[in-house]
């Protein structure tokens, strides 16, 4: 089981100035988070998903996130 | 195949990973086969891929645990699937989906059916 306040919380730790949305897509390890960050401005989608997969890469090996559905874009874009 | 797996050393299983990679233009690493799936994300590339009528290679990553781990590690990337193409990492199924979506997907795999 995942806590999705903490998972939000990783993420907005690692990306300051973000906005982070964590949902759970069901069995509370199938996660899917919306992430907009000015980190993101000019990476490609690939790096963008890495950053975040990074920012939670324990609660990924610790098994407590089984998938993490993103999407992430650059405030600009929205 | 996958008996022969688990006595491969990692660094042979990550030179098979890298021969596959290199070796094949379009490649996905997968829990299960195209023909049977073992899970909903890996399921969802596929019938991408097949829908566009791409040609690409698969493997099952299930047989042993040490592919995954081995692969993540090499791609930096912590989730299956993971699609290859002309041996660069396009990413998981979210990337595949977004860029199937965005019909960014089909000049990439270089197929006309949309």
């Amino acid at each position: 089981m995942a806590d999705l306040a903490e998972i939000t919380k990783l993420i907005e730790d690692a990306l300051p100035g973000a906005t982070v949305e964590v949902v759970d897509q069901g069995g509370g390890d199938h996660l899917a988070a919306t992430v907009i960050a000015p980190q993101f401005a000019d990476a490609s989608r690939l790096e963008q998903h890495r950053m975040v997969y990074s920012a939670v890469q324990a609660r990924l090996d610790g098994g407590e996130i089984h998938a993490l559905a993103l999407k992430t874009r650059a405030p600009e874009d929205v | 195949m996958s008996s022969e797996l688990l006595t491969m050393t990692e660094e042979e299983i990550l030179d098979q990973i890298k021969n596959e990679v290199d070796g094949n233009r379009v490649f996905l690493y997968m829990k299960g086969t195209p023909e049977a799936p073992m899970c909903g994300f890996s399921n969802q590339v596929v019938q991408i891929l097949n829908h566009i009528g791409a040609e690409y290679g698969a493997r099952d990553i299930l047989p042993d645990p040490r592919i995954r781990q081995v692969l993540s590690s090499w791609s930096d990337w912590p989730t299956i699937p993971q699609l290859f193409v002309d041996g660069k990492l396009v990413g998981g199924c979210d990337i595949v989906t977004e860029m199937f979506q965005a019909e960014e997907l089909q000049p990439l795999l270089g197929s006309e059916a949309s």
